[in-house]
């Protein structure tokens, strides 16, 4: 065998071993989902949608998680994408190159690290008990809303970063300041990239439990919140309370939840998809 | 400007569904109460509460009962900051959290509501064992074991020369703290080489199919796979026993039964909506428990229970 033949062997060795990587996340999530599907499809009817919780598994429904998981996304939609973007093209387009902003883009990444449950702590102290907000949705967006901040912020500046230098030359070319090339030119531009980013940031949020059971999520609520004071359950602390239970039809109900949720962040990603090919086409 | 409206609609549609669902059935038997009952603690009363919440929501629609997991300890640490009505708790209050509540001027008055029993479990093809002695289960889970006891003829030499499987509940589990607690003297304190999941059907599971295993969880999963498992009695000092709705009520299975409790406060006991919804936990617990696996208190002393309330009651008029 010579070097040449030695290459070859180990470039398809390279290519086979890349091939088996990629599949391993594949395979996984399809056996994750086969043995979802099978637990818990069957369970799933309009009933369980709209059935409080209850001790019998199977007259037992996630209305109120449901609702308020919704009611969660929402608010810490418009909690958090506003001032995660804003942040984000401060960052990227006003602020100087100096030692304040190192230490604030260090600050920013380490926040993307740090685990969750720590944020439930400070949301608990911050706006449960200080601002006396209580064990509300919105204590609850609110802490969710810093949780994803982080990220919102790093694919908002990404993304903007990504626009061409062109359409920002062209801009000024023409008179724009600085505000108008920002809203009319970056913005929509990177509107894609921001948008693939803020949805993936809620896609995590929806499936927090650690920081809203701190901050005191409950388990069992009769009724969906009316207003964002109320207090609220949420769909994974109604699974993982459910796949506790030593009876199997709980087990079943939380794999149709399972189904539920998925279902929710699939939809999300979905959505994420579809703008990023619509505005990419609108700027190509 | 479109989004914001879709935003805002979608809002207003959650609120209108909200008021639907309290609203309807209203019974007009009995007086009809409003309020809200926040009730936080134990993970293992979670069961109990929730299906008592579940059926006064039949008789008042109207009071609004919220219950969370927080954990026993969490519960208390609410509690005595006066932001619970109730607590559900697996143990009885510790000392620093009574000093917790006296601080801050909470008395409260404890209910015992039912029976939690362990159940220690092998695999349906061990022949050889028949009980254990609490010494023999120290013996096997103490931290000192972890590394030597491996093998089931070190507790008893005519027990099979085999190495022996260990399965238990994860240690962030009440389960996990009564077990230590009971058998090996110090709560948390045991051998940290077995196998250890929070999901009990994984116990289940990894007894039934390994004949050289052996474990321990709530009994209530026990009775939900009777036909997969092998219950062992436990020597109470006196007689071995076996967990029976029986010997978990008469307290002879001992020590691995244990009694569940919820304290009630007493600025809430002036509210009639949570009177109310104590009465009828107590009245209803026995039935209910039972439903969700747990073991029913003897009647008298569900009475008792009553009358320690309404007295009470009565003193914080």
């Amino acid at each position: 065998m010579n070097s040449i033949q030695k290459n070859r062997l180990k470039d398809q060795l390279f290519k086979y071993w890349g091939i088996a990587c990629t599949l391993i996340g594949l395979v996984l999530l399809v056996l994750f989902i086969g043995d979802i599907l099978i637990d818990g499809i069957s369970r799933i009817d309009w009933a369980f949608i709209t059935d409080l919780p209850s001790r019998k598994a199977e007259k037992s429904g996630i209305y109120t998680a449901l609702m308020g998981s919704i009611w969660i996304l929402l608010l810490t939609t418009i909690i958090a994408v506003p001032v995660g973007v804003a942040a984000g093209v401060y960052l990227e387009e006003y602020s100087k190159k100096n030692r304040l902003s190192a230490i604030l883009e260090i600050n920013i990444s380490n926040l993307a690290g740090v685990p969750s449950i720590i944020y439930g702590l400070l949301g608990l102290e911050v706006f449960v008990r200080i601002m006396s907000l209580g064990a509300s949705v919105l204590a609850g967006a609110l802490t969710l809303s810093l949780l994803i901040l982080p990220i919102i912020i790093v694919a908002t500046r990404e993304a903007v970063k990504a626009v061409p230098k062109s359409i920002r030359d062209a801009s000024y070319a023409l008179g724009a300041s600085k505000w108008q090339t920002i809203w009319y030119q970056l913005l929509p531009a990177s509107g894609g990239g921001i948008l693939t980013g803020v949805i993936l940031a809620l896609s995590r949020a929806v499936g927090e439990t650690a920081p809203l059971i701190v901050v005191g999520a409950l388990a069992y609520v009769p009724f969906a919140p009316s207003n964002p004071l109320d207090e609220f359950s949420v769909l994974p602390i109604q699974i993982f309370n459910w796949i506790s239970r030593p009876q199997h039809g709980f087990i079943e109900n939380a794999a149709a939840a399972i189904i539920i949720l998925l279902l929710i962040t699939f939809v999300m990603n979905g959505i994420a998809v579809y703008f990023r090919n619509k505005w990419q086409k609108k700027w190509k | 400007m479109k989004k914001l409206v879709f935003i805002l609609s979608i809002t207003l549609i959650m609120g209108a569904c909200g008021n639907k669902k309290e609203q309807k059935e209203n019974n007009s038997e009995t007086t009809q109460l409003e309020g809200t009952i926040s009730i936080d603690g134990s993970s293992t009363v979670f069961p109990i509460t929730e299906a008592v919440a579940e059926e006064f929501r039949n008789v008042q629609p109207n009071v609004k009962v919220t219950i969370g997991v927080s954990g026993t300890g969490g519960g208390f640490q609410k509690f005595s900051r006066g932001e619970t009505n109730l607590s559900n708790a697996s143990r009885p209050i510790k000392d620093k959290e009574i000093a917790a509540c006296k601080e801050n001027n909470i008395n409260y008055l404890e209910l015992e509501v039912a029976y939690d029993g362990l159940a220690v479990l092998v695999n349906p093809k061990n022949t050889w064992v028949d009980s254990f002695t609490v010494e023999e289960l120290k013996k096997i889970w103490e931290p000192a074991a972890q590394g030597k006891i491996m093998k089931w003829n070190q507790i008893r030499p005519e027990w099979p020369n085999e190495e022996i499987h260990l399965f238990g509940p994860g240690v962030a589990s009440g389960t996990f703290d009564y077990f230590t607690e009971a058998i090996v003297g110090k709560s948390g304190s045991s051998r940290g080489d077995f196998t250890a999941s929070e999901d009990d059907h994984v116990l289940v599971q990894g007894i039934a199919g390994d004949k050289f295993s052996l474990g321990f969880f709530g009994l209530a999963y026990y009775t939900e796979n009777k036909d997969k498992l092998t219950l062992i009695g436990v020597h109470n000092g006196e007689t071995v026993v076996k967990p029976t709705l029986e010997t978990v009520r008469n307290g002879t299975y001992s020590p691995l039964s244990r009694p569940l409790f919820i304290y009630v406060n007493s600025t809430s006991v002036k509210s009639p909506e949570v009177i109310e919804f104590v009465n009828f936990y107590i009245d209803n617990a026995g039935k209910l428990s039972k439903d969700v696996g747990y073991i029913p208190l003897p009647a008298e002393l569900y009475t008792k229970q009553k009358e320690n309330l309404k007295a009470f009651v009565a003193k914080n008029k």
